[in-house]
């Protein structure tokens, strides 16, 4: 773990790049730093490795003062990408990626496996890469290698500078579907640093959106995005975003809370009164267990009482209750391919307890792509 | 035709004028060599001092070639050692510039790359800056040796011998094929030694550059 502790960081003694900035970053998590240009993010994280230091705070590594640790060390057991790769044009591939390696004096056997390992990984063999010179080599090859060369010697912690950001965009986006797989597998932290918010969202677990030298925000993509704490931070973000990324939104947030709901004992009479009342023609059939609890046990449309001629008919009888319970979580993507698998026009939606909090309809659906819709009003 | 009579008579002298030229305008660059790249490597972190140093070495760059000699003499006398001393002065600066400007102009990236995966300052210099900027100083110490082997044809006015003695003596007596002998052979051992230099440069270089 990670912990910024009141970090102040000024060049003059006047301006202060990074100001009182608190940040904890957890083992294994992929955190991103974004903000424009000036905004301190590579500042921030480039103290993490000691190539700057703070005025006055604390970084806590582990719970250990990074202070107390020597220098070098430090630095040999952080990877490090930075922006123009700056693999050393003199060195072979082998070379570069064993750069830490090296300079830790491992065993020379040790050294070959894990590069010949680093360099499988990363999908540029061994046999035939390992004597080629970087510049033999295309952009997004040469940061493959360094990203194999800043997990040579399986540093805990990764940080990284802007490293996509030279490429063209398919190779910048193989490089980040890369990545997230990397972090899947190996788990290791990584500080990546970005301007590109969309990035930011793609990669982080956590983003900690920058400005002035200030957190504005950090939290999930998802929170960022549904739930921006200021201006800045939706401004960023950007209105649309949550559109251009559909699969953020879940079940919760295309529900409709106001949901008229009808007991399993009702009549159909009774029924039809409701309905007419709230002016819906879909009911969800709850049990009222105590006042907290509603379970769903079924839905009846006014289609169902059609044909129906005996009033004594309780709601339970006609009423469909092999339905499917949406869990809030439920990525609208699922959603809606599930509605359209079973032609389902009306789902509820559940709560971790399993009670009723909503509804999904079409009409639920469309209201909320068109609301997060940029202002079509406006042609 | 004379040239090549007189040089078959004379081959014994002219070899050992060869060496002789040889050892003054070599013992001149590796002084130089000795003490303008360290220095070159001192001045890149200190700005103020290396416009100092680059000036005066300029200014001494400046100063006529027998000009040099002459104000050497009073100091230091005639023969060998006031002759290389004057030669050094001359190698000094383009051993001590292009050195500077080579480290100057590794890419910031690289050193920056370098710096983070915990290379010490020695490490960062002898594994990144050196190799990187090898073939702007080998430049340096080849502009070096060829303006010394030039310079060296005059020493002989300080009677520090070398292929000049050639040059000098058959001016005086108006023996052209001498003259000959002593300006063929030192701009051939200019050429033959830059050419060495050369691919003394392109060995040290390594081939991803």
């Amino acid at each position: 773990m990670i912990e910024l502790r009141n970090i102040t960081k000024s060049y003059n003694g006047k301006t202060n790049v990074i100001e009182n900035m608190n940040l904890t970053i957890n083992d294994g998590e992929l955190v991103v730093l974004v903000g424009e240009s000036g905004c301190g993010k590579t500042t921030t994280m480039t103290m993490l490795n000691k190539l700057i230091e703070p005025s006055s705070g604390e970084i806590l590594m582990n719970g250990k003062n990074i202070d107390t640790m020597n220098k070098l060390e430090l630095r040999r057991n952080i990877g490090y990408v930075i922006q123009n790769v700056g693999l050393f044009p003199h060195k072979t591939i082998e070379e570069n990626v064993s750069t830490v390696l090296n300079l830790k004096k491992k065993p020379p056997e040790e050294i070959e496996k894990r590069v010949k390992y680093l360099m499988d990984m990363i999908g540029l063999p061994y046999d035939e890469y390992a004597k080629r010179y970087p510049k033999e080599l295309s952009g997004g090859q040469k940061q493959r290698i360094g990203v194999a060369r800043a997990l040579a010697n399986n540093p805990d912690m990764i940080l990284m500078d802007e490293p996509f950001s030279a490429l063209d965009p398919i190779t910048r986006e193989q490089l980040q579907d890369e990545l997230i797989k990397l972090h899947e597998e190996l788990g290791k932290t990584i500080v990546f640093v970005t301007h590109d918010i969309d990035e930011a969202i793609k990669l982080g677990d956590k983003i900690a959106v920058m400005q002035h030298g200030k957190v504005s925000q950090f939290d999930t993509p998802e929170e960022i995005l549904k739930n921006p704490q200021s201006d800045f931070v939706a401004s960023f973000v950007g209105k649309d975003r949550l559109w251009k990324t559909p699969e953020m939104l879940t079940a919760e947030d295309v529900m409709i809370r106001d949901v008229v709901t009808v007991s399993p004992k009702r009549s159909v009479a009774q029924a039809i009164n409701i309905m007419k009342k709230h002016d819906k023609t879909v009911l969800v059939v709850v049990k009222k267990e105590d006042h907290q609890s509603s379970k769903v046990i079924g839905i009846v449309g006014a289609n169902r009482f059609s044909g129906v001629a005996d009033h004594n008919i309780k709601i339970e009888d006609i009423m469909k209750s092999d339905i499917w319970r949406i869990p809030k979580d439920t990525h609208l993507n699922e959603v809606i391919q599930h509605r359209n698998k079973y032609n389902i026009l009306n789902s509820p939606v559940v709560d971790d307890n399993g009670d009723l909090i909503g509804v999904i309809t079409n009409t639920s659906i469309v209201n909320v792509l068109y609301e997060i819709m940029p202002g079509k009003e406006d042609y | 035709m004379e040239v090549y009579t007189y040089i078959t008579n004379n081959w014994d002298l002219i070899i050992e004028a060869t060496l002789q030229h040889i050892q003054l305008s070599f013992s001149a660059v590796l002084l130089a060599c000795l003490l303008g790249i360290p220095l070159g490597f001192l001045l890149i972190n200190n700005k103020a001092l290396s416009n100092i140093v680059l000036n005066i070495a300029n200014v001494i760059q400046t100063i006529p070639s027998l000009a040099m000699f002459a104000l050497v003499m009073p100091f230091m006398g005639i023969g060998t050692k006031p002759a290389i001393f004057a030669l050094f002065l001359y190698a000094l600066l383009p051993i001590i510039k292009n050195t500077y400007i080579g480290i100057n102009g590794v890419d910031p990236a690289i050193k920056k790359a370098a710096v983070g995966m915990g290379m010490s300052r020695n490490q960062i210099m002898f594994q990144i800056e050196v190799p990187l900027s090898i073939s702007v100083i080998m430049g340096g110490v080849r502009i070096a040796t060829v303006t010394c082997i030039g310079v060296t044809t005059i020493a002989t006015l300080i009677a520090a011998g070398g292929l000049g003695d050639f040059i000098y003596r058959g001016l005086s007596t108006f023996d052209i094929p001498m003259i000959l002998t002593g300006a063929i052979f030192s701009a051939l051992l200019a050429l033959a030694m830059d050419f060495l230099l050369g691919l003394l440069e392109t060995k040290l270089t390594s081939k991803g550059l």
